[in-house]
């Protein structure tokens, strides 16, 4: 994976910036220390490291925003970190950058019942904001599954999704309002406890930036209270093709259930050895999900179950207790453990059309023998996003390349099926080079337009989510600028 | 007027624009700026339509109808609930799907399913240099690059003329209950609202009528359900007020996403958004002679006397929108609240990134 060669100038200027900073922030919130820097020099995209220049960790709006400006300033550039968990290398540093973590901010700023809103610090994870909120009986609807670890910083700029987005939405669909530092130090209030925005819809933009517009400190967060109750139930098919049509066949007799996840056959047998959870050995499986009071869970189950039985199924569980439940739901909650227990693995997240399913499966499992590297796909089936798993052995010379090229193949599948590279987890430095695929040069040029906007010296991460030719010229200038 | 018939043609006609282009698909939501008219109307039909994965694909002139006609030959709709303008506005003409999302327009379920940008999944648009842009797909799950598609929802032609928008669909609900609460003040009302919408009934509307104080709170799903949750509501709620509960009431919901109480009324018609228990406090401030409330009392339509500056009197955090009023007060006033300080520059930014020439609908955006 190329990276841009780090600045010799910025790195001469490392003791003088490191100073300046001290000026603005605790001694303990600047990390120059090699061996302590090391800490942030990957995320969850483990295959690519570089420590930073330097780390700091904030604690405010008004730090971050006077980390910036003097960044700004010395023409330094700054990668936004959350929790480091993005397995697309959000977070990967070059060796001139200034790492910005907003860990430290974690706290609860409101919480307001009447109006259905939380308003927090990003650095505060995921879970946590369901955790705030829990008492009452409310929560935040996203639930990526890195959610006991990832932070709200990160789900916006990733804008995260989860297995429940196909009746709450991803985070863009969730998120009212945002304090932002842009690069400059400036910081703006974007949208609020209100709903929608009175001119031109910057919010939505700023979510799923990678963090390259700006830093978002603080979040007003839509929350939810709680269904009466929710249970699953498991169908196995016999093919591929057979479960696609039963979960069209779901959609289209109106019912929308919170979670349709699909697993086939070798993450099934993967799943089993790991957790035994007791699932039956066939092509595919379903889990389906639905919400409700006990009626209507019953209800809803009686048409999922009729339609299921209609395509025929090797195996129909339904949860007959809140035990059977969690038996059904152990296997596909353990699929990447189950996964990593294994073997080295690749996971991917490009999304296709429901109706391409047993085209893509088909086409994954031919290629899967023409690089001889096993694939098991667990899979979002309500809403397309697959989750193909490729495993590989790292330890043996070129397997990781021979996977990069695999999975690049499949994402390109994706784009050529009517979907698109990455679903959830975003672009950074994995899907970064695979780009033009989906969109054309103007389609992408109409995206650099924004970001000159934001962030016209091009310091904010700047690496990342365009391939490096296409934003070569843009980062020249701001380096001769400097 | 230029029809273009295809978005090359389209992008030619831009390119070829000597002056300011007043972008208009229906004309019925009372937008047109000055200049020579660039109508979507020629691009018109369904790409693809998968009722199975809840996906349509049109061009940005279709009209409205024939959308919501298609989509419910499957039992499908948009929900998102777009309003329709002319009754409140004296417009005619035919609404157009690229003129909802151009307008970012959403009626009383926005509370529940989200905006019409929430359903947005792709766009195709013409930009101020004649250049054709795609963003977004047909996938409901998609975070490759920028979403543009957002930005370009709301914009009304400002940053590109859409051609072609894919859309999320859902489900039509079988059956719906709406729980009506009498004799409530503004106060109750909010308090109602947001104790049924902090219920877990998945409620789908709830508005006030400040001139017949009635409260309206809205379910929806399969009939036993929609039952259900309704009787469960009217007990919830029995210690506000007394309840009734009615099994349809479409007409109802109809007439509250178009405004219909201030219609064929004189004066000044404002689109208000704040947070719902900012209303209970901003109201007495606006002075206006009817108030209506949707989004559990977040959205407040005001009819006030013609010519009046509302913004002034907005102390709270929001947003208000001048929907209905004479040419002259529409430029004096402006239709849209300006941006607050640093976002202002980013808004124009943006506008001259994607319109150098500044001739995609002048002005009508700050």
């Amino acid at each position: 994976m190329e990276m841009p060669s780090p600045n010799p100038a910025i790195l001469a200027r490392k003791a003088r910036l490191a100073e300046r900073l001290l000026a603005v922030l605790p001694a303990d919130a600047v990390i120059q220390d090699e061996a302590e820097t090391r800490a942030y020099e990957c995320d969850a995209l483990t295959a690519y490291k570089c420590p930073p220049l330097l780390a700091v960790l904030p604690r405010s709006t008004q730090e971050v925003s006077a980390v910036l400006r003097i960044c700004h300033e010395e023409g330094v550039p700054v990668v936004p970190r959350g929790a480091g968990t993005s397995l697309a290398g959000g977070a990967l540093p070059t060796a001139d950058c200034v790492i910005l973590g907003v860990a430290r901010m974690n706290e609860v700023l409101e919480t307001d019942f009447e109006n259905r809103i939380i308003r927090v610090q990003t650095g505060r994870t995921n879970l946590s904001v369901s955790g705030a909120v829990e008492d009452e009986d409310f929560f935040y609807a996203p639930d990526p599954s890195s959610q006991l670890a990832c932070a709200i910083a990160g789900n916006i700029a990733m804008n995260s999704g989860g297995a429940h987005c196909l009746k709450y939405g991803v985070t863009t669909n969730n998120l009212l309002g945002v304090t932002m530092v842009m690069m400059d130090g400036t910081v703006a209030e974007i949208g609020g406890a209100h709903l929608d925005a009175g001119g031109l819809d910057l919010l939505g933009v700023i979510c799923g930036s990678e963090g390259q517009l700006g830093v978002v400190t603080e979040a007003t967060l839509r929350i939810l209270r709680k269904p009466e109750g929710a249970r699953p139930v498991l169908i196995g098919y016999g093919s591929n093709e057979v479960a696609g049509a039963c979960v069209s066949d779901i959609i289209k007799a109106g019912v929308l259930p919170v979670a349709i996840e699909f697993m086939d056959r070798p993450c099934i047998e993967a799943c089993e050895a790991f957790a035994k959870a007791d699932y039956p050995m066939c092509e595919a499986l379903l889990i389906i999900e639905v919400e409700g009071s006990e009626a209507e869970i019953e209800h809803q189950l009686g048409l999922i179950t009729e339609i299921a039985r209609s395509h025929n199924p090797v195996e129909l569980r339904e949860a007959g207790d809140a035990d059977e439940a969690a038996r059904i739901w152990l296997g596909r909650k353990s699929a990447f453990g189950a996964m990593g227990q294994i073997n080295d693995y690749m996971c991917l997240d490009g999304t296709i059309p429901v109706s391409s399913l047993p085209f893509v499966l088909r086409r994954i499992g031919e290629m899967s023998k023409e690089f001889g590297l096993d694939v098991a796909n667990v899979f979002h089936a309500g809403d397309g996003n697959m989750h193909p798993l490729i495993l590989f052995d790292a330890n043996k010379p070129g397997d990781l390349e021979t996977c990069e090229a695999f999975g690049a193949e499949i994402l390109k599948l994706c784009v050529e099926a009517g979907g698109c590279l990455t679903g959830e987890h975003g672009v950074g430095i994995e899907k970064r080079d695979l780009m033009l695929h989906q969109y054309s040069a103007a389609d992408l040029e109409a995206q650099l337009k924004v970001k000159d906007v934001f962030d016209p010296k091009w310091l904010l991460n700047p690496a990342k989510v365009f391939p490096l030719s296409v934003t070569e010229g843009r980062r020249a200038v701001a380096l001769a600028a400097e | 007027m230029m029809t273009p018939g295809s978005e090359a043609e389209l992008a030619e006609a831009i390119t070829g624009a000597s002056g300011p282009l007043c972008i208009q698909g229906g004309g019925t939501r009372g937008l047109a700026v000055e200049g020579e008219v660039l109508s979507t109307r020629g691009l018109s039909g369904v790409e693809l339509y998968e009722p199975g994965a809840l996906t349509l694909v049109v061009s940005a002139g279709t009209p409205v109808a024939d959308v919501e006609a298609l989509l419910a030959k499957e039992n499908q709709r948009l929900a998102f609930e777009p309003i329709d303008h002319r009754g409140l506005l004296g417009t005619d003409g035919t609404p157009t799907i690229g003129g909802v999302i151009a307008a970012n327009v959403s009626g009383p379920r926005r509370i529940q399913a989200g905006a019409a940008r929430d359903h947005l999944l792709g766009v195709r648009f013409v930009d101020g240099s004649g250049q054709v842009v795609k963003n977004g797909g047909r996938v409901m799950k998609n975070v490759t690059g920028y979403d543009l598609v957002k930005l370009m929802c709301g914009a009304h032609g400002t940053l590109g003329v859409l051609t072609e928008v894919a859309l999320k669909v859902l489900p039509r609900a079988e059956a719906a209950a709406t729980v009506t609460l009498t004799g409530l003040d503004l106060p109750g009302a909010v308090r109602a609202m947001s104790a049924a919408l902090g219920s877990p009934y998945d409620v789908t509307g709830a508005a006030y009528d400040a001139e017949t104080y009635q409260t309206h709170i809205r379910v929806e799903g399969f009939r036993d359900s929609a039952a259900y949750r309704g009787a469960e509501l009217v007990k919830l709620l029995s210690p506000i007020a007394m309840a009734e509960v009615q099994e349809d009431a479409e007409s109802l919901w109809r007439g509250i996403r178009d405004v219909a109480a201030f219609q064929g009324r004189d004066g000044d018609v404002w689109r208000v958004s704040v947070k719902p228990t900012d209303a209970v406090e901003l109201v007495p401030h606006l002075e206006a002679e009817a108030l209506q409330f949707d989004w559990g009392g977040g959205l407040i339509w005001a009819l006030v006397p013609a010519g009046t500056e509302l913004r002034n009197r907005i102390k709270v955090p929001g947003h208000a929108t001048l929907v209905r009023a004479a040419q002259e007060t529409r430029a004096r006033l402006g239709v849209f609240q300006p941006k607050p300080g640093p976002l202002t520059a980013v808004s124009e930014g943006l506008r001259r990134q994607f319109d150098p020439r500044g001739i995609l609908n002048p002005g009508l955006m700050g």
